[in-house]
Order: C-alpha cells, then sequence, then structure tokens
C-alpha cells in the first residue's frame, strides 16, 4: 500500500504530480458528477466549440449517479460507477483541462496515454460501497442537465472522500492485470 | 382453485424492491463479513472493511446499499390452481416495481429504448420470467441487478469434446475479463446446457441460490467448489487491486441440452448480490 495523504479540489498540477499510484487519498473540496449520458452531451458540445456547463480545468469529475436523497439527508447512495464506458470521451476532457477522474476499474491505453500527456490522476473509490461514500459528501446540487435524472451534472462539496491512486500521471496502473484486456 | 388479487402482488413487489436494496440476505452478508475476515492483502482488507461499514450504514441510516439500485429482475412461479384477478399481472408487478423505486428512494436507471435512451423515470419496466408450475401459489422472486457486474457477463456456446475444461476456461476467462470492474468480490452464476437463451436464464437463476446450498448433483457440486477455488487463484482481489478473496461464491444451474451442443453462460454479480424471496 503507498501513502495517505490528503488533497484539495480543484487540484493543483503540482499536487497531482506528487501522487503515486497505490496512495490512499481523501479528497476534500468541490468536485463534479457526470456518467454517460452526461459525457456524450459534454463531448458533443466542445466537439461543436460550445460551452459546457462548468470549467473543467484542474477539476476532477466523479464518475456517479446517486440513488434520491430522503428528506433530511444530502444525497442517497453515492459509489462509483465503471469508468471505462467514459473512455471514449476522456481524452478530449483531459485536454481540455480535466485533471483527475474517480470511478472504478480499468481504462483504455488512449485514457492512459491521455493521463501521461495531460500529467492527470485516475482515482478509484470503492464499488458498491455508495452508502459509506455518501457520508463524506456534504453538500449536492444539480448544476446541469437536469432532464438526465441521476444523470444530471452534480456539484458536490466532499471532505475526506476516499479513494485510492490506480493510475498517476507517470502512467503507473495499479491493476497489474491491464493485459488482460483490450 | 385458489384467487390472488393483483393489488397483493402489487405490495409485495414494492416491498421486495425496497428491502433487497438496503440489506442483503444473511447468507451474503456473512460471506463479506469473513472475507474481511481472511484477506490478507492490506488494500484487499481495508476494502472488505469498507464493505462491511457500508453494509451497517445502509442498514442504520436507510441509504440503499449501492447507488446502482438496478434492473429489476422478477421471476414469478405461477401455481396452476391460481386465478389472478383485479387486472394485468404483468401491469401489477411493473406497478410494485414503480412503487418501490419511488417509495423506497431507489435509483432509476432504465431507458425505454435501447437505442434512444430516454429514462423511463419509475425504473419499470422490469424484466419478468414466469414459470407455470403445480400447486395453487405463486411465488416471486425480485432480482435488483447492477449493471456494472451485467456487463460483464458472458455466453459461450463451447463444443462437447471441450467438456469440464472448456467450461472452467470459460468461466475463468470472464472472471479475469471482469476484473475490477464487476466490482470484486462477485458472485459467479453459471447456466450449463439448454439452448442459447436457457443457458442464460440458468445462470441468472443461479444468482438467487443461497451461497451456503451447494448443488445436489455431486458432479457439479465438485465443480463448484474447485472453481471458487480456481478463481481466487487469480489474485484478482477485492476491488481489483490484488488479494485472495475474488469470490464469494460459484453457483451453477444446469438442464439437458442437444447432442451437439455445450452452452455456457456466465453471469457475473458483484457483492452487493441482491434476491429476495416470497410466497403468495
Ligand atoms: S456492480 Fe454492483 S456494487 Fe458495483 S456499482 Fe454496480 S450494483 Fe453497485
Amino acid at each position: 500500500m503507498g501513502l495517505e495523504k490528503h488533497i484539495v479540489a480543484p487540484l493543483s498540477k503540482e499536487e497531482v504530480q506528487n501522487l503515486k499510484a497505490g496512495d490512499y487519498v481523501y479528497i476534500t473540496g468541490v468536485i463534479y458528477t457526470a456518467r454517460d449520458a452526461a459525457h456524450k452531451r459534454m463531448y458533443e458540445a466542445l466537439q461543436k466549440g460550445e460551452e459546457i456547463p462548468f470549467s473543467l480545468k484542474n477539476n476532477v469529475i466523479y464518475y456517479m449517479g446517486p440513488s434520491p436523497a430522503r428528506e433530511g439527508q444530502i444525497i442517497g447512495s453515492a459509489g462509483p460507477t465503471t469508468s471505462s464506458r467514459m473512455d471514449k470521451y476522456t481524452p478530449l476532457l483531459l485536454d481540455t483541462g480535466l485533471l483527475g477522474m474517480i470511478g472504478k476499474g480499468y481504462r483504455s491505453q488512449s485514457v492512459i496515454e491521455s493521463i501521461i500527456k495531460n500529467k492527470a490522476v485516475y482515482f478509484v473509490a470503492t464499488g458498491g460501497a455508495g452508502a459509506l461514500l455518501s457520508k463524506c459528501i456534504k453538500k449536492s446540487k444539480v448544476i446541469a442537465y437536469e432532464d438526465l435524472g441521476t444523470e444530471a451534472i452534480h456539484e458536490l462539496y466532499v471532505e475526506n472522500f476516499p479513494v485510492i491512486v490506480a493510475i498517476d500521471s507517470n502512467g503507473n496502473n495499479l491493476y497489474e492485470n491491464t493485459d488482460i484486456i483490450s | 382453485m385458489r384467487v390472488i388479487n393483483t393489488g397483493e402482488i402489487v405490495s409485495n413487489i414494492k416491498e421486495m424492491c425496497i428491502e433487497a436494496n438496503y440489506k442483503l440476505a444473511s447468507d451474503v452478508s456473512t460471506r463479506i463479513m469473513d472475507a474481511y475476515k481472511n484477506e490478507t492483502s492490506d488494500l484487499g482488507k481495508l476494502i472488505l472493511g469498507q464493505l462491511c461499514e457500508n453494509m451497517n450504514i445502509a442498514e442504520n441510516e436507510q441509504i440503499p446499499i449501492c447507488q446502482d439500485t438496478g434492473m429489476t429482475i422478477v421471476f414469478v412461479k405461477i401455481g396452476q390452481d391460481v386465478h389472478i384477478e383485479g387486472g394485468s399481472l404483468e401491469e401489477a408487478i411493473n406497478e410494485g416495481i414503480r412503487q418501490g423505486y419511488k417509495e423506497g428512494f431507489l435509483r432509476k436507471s432504465v431507458v425505454s429504448d435501447p437505442i434512444i435512451r430516454k429514462n423511463t423515470m419509475d425504473n419499470t419496466p422490469g424484466v419478468i420470467h414466469y414459470e407455470i408450475v403445480a400447486g395453487d401459489f405463486i411465488e416471486i422472486t425480485v432480482v435488483p441487478k447492477g449493471f456494472g457486474s451485467e456487463n460483464m457477463s458472458r455466453i459461450y456456446m463451447l463444443k462437447p469434446s471441450d467438456g469440464v475444461e472448456g467450461i472452467k476456461e470459460a468461466v475463468l476467462k470472464t472472471v479475469k475479463l471482469a476484473g475490477p470492474n464487476a466490482c470484486p468480490p462477485i458472485v459467479v452464476g453459471v447456466g450449463i446446457g439448454g439452448s442459447f437463451e436457457k443457458c442464460a436464464l440458468l445462470a441468472k437463476k443461479a444468482l438467487t441460490r443461497n451461497l451456503d446450498e451447494p448443488s445436489n448433483f455431486p458432479h457439479i457440486r465438485k465443480l463448484e467448489e474447485e472453481l471458487l477455488e480456481e478463481i481466487n487463484k487469480l489474485g484478482i482481489g477485492p476491488g481489483g487491486f490484488g488479494g485472495k478473496i475474488t469470490a464469494l461464491g460459484v453457483k451453477i444451474e444446469t438442464y439437458p441440452t442437444h447432442i451437439a451442443g455445450l452452452p455456457v453462460a456466465v453471469n457475473i454479480c458483484c457483492h452487493v448480490n441482491r434476491h429476495i424471496t416470497r410466497i403468495l
């Protein structure tokens, strides 16, 4: 296991470059959710040179669509979804300034290359721990694409949100078996 | 002949959708807790510790175990001596899902068309499998199935000559492919035999079995045990970061098949293996 670290979001370039695959990191600050449908919209907007709902610069996207909050709760269950479904859209987002991603599972070779090129970082949160992770979310509001239901973009304020560095800015990859996928 | 009203079906399905998403059956939760005790990798143990805590928070604070509260798979066994009154059975099942996902604060994860992809906003329709059986009861099993693991499931049309070795190879290949994407530790449901669609259905049914009850057939029980051992030797581990616990259980269902075929379906489920059965 790597080192335990605390970082702030939005990220700083220097801090990201100090993170190493295997580090156990607690994130505090503002992050944004986006999954399949929101990625598709942002990708298409960027390709057409249009504005997207929030600036990607130095920001972190959390691949997550929460369950609804009960009265008195900030958010429902809120764990990561499988990152590879976003792979097609990710390099363009990284080229536009995105610096960190939180999800679960493998990334494609082209995403790994883009992470190295942009000196970004890929974090993994524990899949299936949505109740636990929701406790670290202190504020949540939908800022765009409300029609997508759970897939709308949420701006979250998180405190000590626990993640593991799966792919660091040098491309070191904590998943040992990446060679078994294509 | 016994009469069952659709109202009773609606309310039961509703309750089952909710219950399944907040508390795992004890066979599954016990295996997760045992995994925590037995895992030797540091990171693996940490992740399993989080999963144990997650189960407690889910139950005590009424937050679903996982935000992916699934597409709702429903198995319905209808006794042939039952008459259902009060409207369409299919509509009653979907109404139960609709109410359960609304009142239970569960995520709506279903799109109305696989290509146009517009959210139906009430998690309907469910995927419903009917079976007519002898008797005067209705047995309903509700399986909220997450798609992180569903996406990593596979079907193989093997040759009879591939035999047990071929089956094992197919299962291990699927588990490796799933790796971290299916939220390990996983439960593996395997369907062997039948036809293309039958083996898939068997694999899904296998996931609803109690993990503590092995197959009644000695050769299948042996295969379940051997596969569990071999899967755990792969070292994928909790979260896919390495460790000795990759699977919590392997369940196999079989059916007679054609002289020319050996269909094998591998349905992967994450540790949030939700299923609940009631008999009306
Ligand atoms: S695969 Fe299972 S544990 Fe993982 S996100 Fe989906 S439902 Fe949750």
